[in-house]
């Protein structure tokens, strides 16, 4: 039986790959570019890494798929795992056509039947739920961040240093430019509140924040607060183009419950919504909901709670 | 300082250097998807009859991305689509945005097609336009979001990408762009001609004028059908077995005081006990 290779620039999510691979019973191969720490690291997880050092860019998705390609065929894997971050879905649609291979991005669930690989994935901007598997030999899988746990630290592990062809670029970086990173991640919130457009001013944040604050829970907001507004960083989008985020309880403050946004939060065990509109599709999808106007609503409860 | 355009390939390069001036031909591919606003869920199946067909939020930012660099450096935006018989009018939406001409494909049961099929009719579909410099697409359909098609496309016409675009400028032989990643952002020089995926909201697409509605219809066309195009479409590559909305089971209880909120977050939001 063919083997299963994994691939992130992404330690943290290369980690999690593994643990996915761990699932298909092959034998699984680590690939890592230029980066020995990454190298160490996933050895130290118990996987057989090959090392591939060069002059190689990791901003020139071609020349990343032509070694992702030329070391499947070395390696002898079909069926290939990558990161759904930007990074790796980018990758992913190059290197499956430089493989004729069927391609799932943003995967949120696997199941293991057999040979076949059912995955879980969001259609129609999330209003349903797809299950789908690829029916080629070779397959290209990119699974969405935290679906999956790290590795953890286990032995026989090796690592190989492995060659390939040299390639030209046509891609060549300027500028890198580091965006300022959270140190919080809304993913992992047990309490969360989320901030719609219906907030409506920043005035009221301080309020959202002492609430947050007395429930223990984290602030993410709707992605037009973050994109638009520029309220909070990207990295507090809750939803299809953010975070999706499987709280205890999530506390949703004027947001109208597009399902870009709905998915985001589906997986929360309670829902409460405040909005003023009592025909706001997120107060359907709501446990329990408040039909008020926030600039009310945001003082009053501050105080109750505090 | 940036360069003027100076042409996407060697023979438009000559001409330039000759005293020509060459147009620069940008490409938008869009996709014909459902008006997600509108579809509606029973027995957790989501209807899709009856809903009318648009171009995905995100294909628009591509869209208005061409138009901006055209206004820029002199160029020209043809419009790409793969779709079914209703494509001829919702082209027209891009038409009356100010792309000049467009070129379909028009096919019954067209969106049965995965993205390894659609990559290689859109490839095709690009290759009829002669000459371009630069093929811009949205970062994922509105609809599947899966957001291969740029990187699939690509590779099949040879062409270096970069994805995530957030801005874009023309400088020489080269496009100067800004790509946006989680962690950090890349300021990178990409040859033309290539492929170019956006990011959503780079831009705020524009609104046509209804004398640009009008007029949409009656700029230049070319449509295709599967027998025209020299190419062999490969059998599907993904079997999709089910596409449901997700089963939910929500209490649904008004809540009409502030008190009674501050009851349900104390017993329900302090970690579930
Ligand atoms: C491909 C794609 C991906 C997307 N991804 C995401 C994503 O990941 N996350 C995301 O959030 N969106 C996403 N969107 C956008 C999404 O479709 C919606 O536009 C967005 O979620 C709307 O945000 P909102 O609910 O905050 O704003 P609005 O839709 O403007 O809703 C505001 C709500 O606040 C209520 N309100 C107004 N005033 C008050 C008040 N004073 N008190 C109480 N309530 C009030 C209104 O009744 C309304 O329901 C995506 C869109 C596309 C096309």
């Amino acid at each position: 039986m063919a083997g299963v290779m994994t691939y992130s620039n992404n330690t943290a999510l290369a980690l999690e790959l593994l643990t996915a691979a761990g699932l298909m019973g092959q034998e699984v191969k680590a690939l890592s570019i230029n980066n020995e720490q990454q190298a160490q690291e996933l050895k130290d997880a118990g996987a057989s890494v090959y090392e591939v050092t060069g002059e190689y860019s990791a901003a020139d998705t071609n020349m990343v798929a032509e070694i992702l390609k030329q070391a499947a065929a070395a390696l002898g894997v079909d069926i290939i795992l990558l990161s759904s971050d930007r990074r790796g879905k980018e990758l992913s649609g190059r290197l499956a056509q430089k493989l004729n291979a069927g391609c799932l991005t943003d995967i949120k669930a696997i199941q293991v039947n057999g040979t076949e690989i059912e995955c879980e994935r969001n259609a129609l901007g999330g209003a349903a739920i797809a299950v789908q598997s690829i029916k080629s030999t070779k397959q290209v899988l990119a699974i969405s961040p935290k679906v999956f746990k790290q590795a953890e630290p286990a032995g026989d592990g090796s690592i190989n240093n492995y060659a390939v062809e040299e390639t030209i670029s046509a891609v060549s970086v300027k500028e890198i430019i580091p965006k300022s990173t959270d140190s919080v991640d809304i993913a992992d919130a047990d309490v969360l509140i989320a901030v719609g457009c219906g907030v409506q001013t920043k005035y009221n944040l301080p309020a959202v924040e002492a609430i947050a604050q007395s429930l223990g829970g984290l602030v993410g907001c709707s992605k037009p607060v973050a994109t638009d507004w520029k309220w909070f960083s990207e990295e507090r989008i809750i939803g299809l183009s953010g975070k999706i985020c499987s709280p205890d309880a999530a506390l949703i403050l004027g947001v109208s419950g597009q399902v870009q946004f709905a998915v985001g939060v589906r997986g929360a065990r309670v829902l409460i919504s405040i909005n003023s509109d009592e025909n706001a599709p997120i107060n359907s999808m709501a446990d329990y909901y408040m039909v008020a106007d926030l600039n009310d609503v945001l003082p009053q409860l501050k105080d109750a709670m505090s | 300082m940036i360069v003027p355009y100076l042409g996407g390939n060697d023979e438009k390069r000559e001409a330039v250097l000759k005293g020509v001036r060459e147009l620069m031909k940008i490409v938008v591919a869009m996709k014909q998807i459902p008006d997600l606003q509108q579809i509606r869920i029973r027995d957790r199946k989501p209807i899709l009859d009856g809903v009318p067909l648009t171009f995905g939020k995100i294909d628009k930012n591509a869209l208005e991305a061409a138009v901006q660099i055209k206004e820029a450096v002199n160029g020209e935006v043809v419009v790409v689509s793969v779709g079914n018989e209703e494509l001829e009018d919702t082209i027209k939406e891009a038409l009356a945005a100010d792309a000049d001409s467009s070129v379909m494909l028009i096919e019954d049961d067209i969106e049965k097609m995965d993205s390894a099929q659609t990559a290689k009719v859109l490839a095709e579909l690009i290759k009829q336009v002669e000459r371009y410099d630069l093929v811009i697409f949205g970062e994922g359909s509105g609809d599947n979001y899966s957001g291969q098609m740029g990187s699939r496309v690509a590779e099949i016409l040879g062409l270096p990408q970069a994805g995530y675009v957030t801005s874009i400028e023309i400088d020489g032989i080269a496009a100067i762009v800004k790509r946006s990643l989680e962690d950090q952002e890349e300021i990178l020089e990409v040859k033309l001609p290539a492929v170019i995926s956006v990011a959503a909201d780079l831009n705020e697409p524009r609104i046509p004028s209804v004398s640009k509605v009008l007029k949409a219809g009656k700029k230049p066309k070319e449509i295709f059908n599967l027998d025209d195009l020299d190419i062999e479409v490969c059998e599907a590559l993904v079997a999709t077995s089910s596409s449901l909305a997700p089963a939910s089971n929500r209490k649904g209880i008004e809540l009409k005081s502030v008190s009674e909120l501050v009851e349900v977050l104390k017993s329900e939001a302090s970690g579930g006990n």
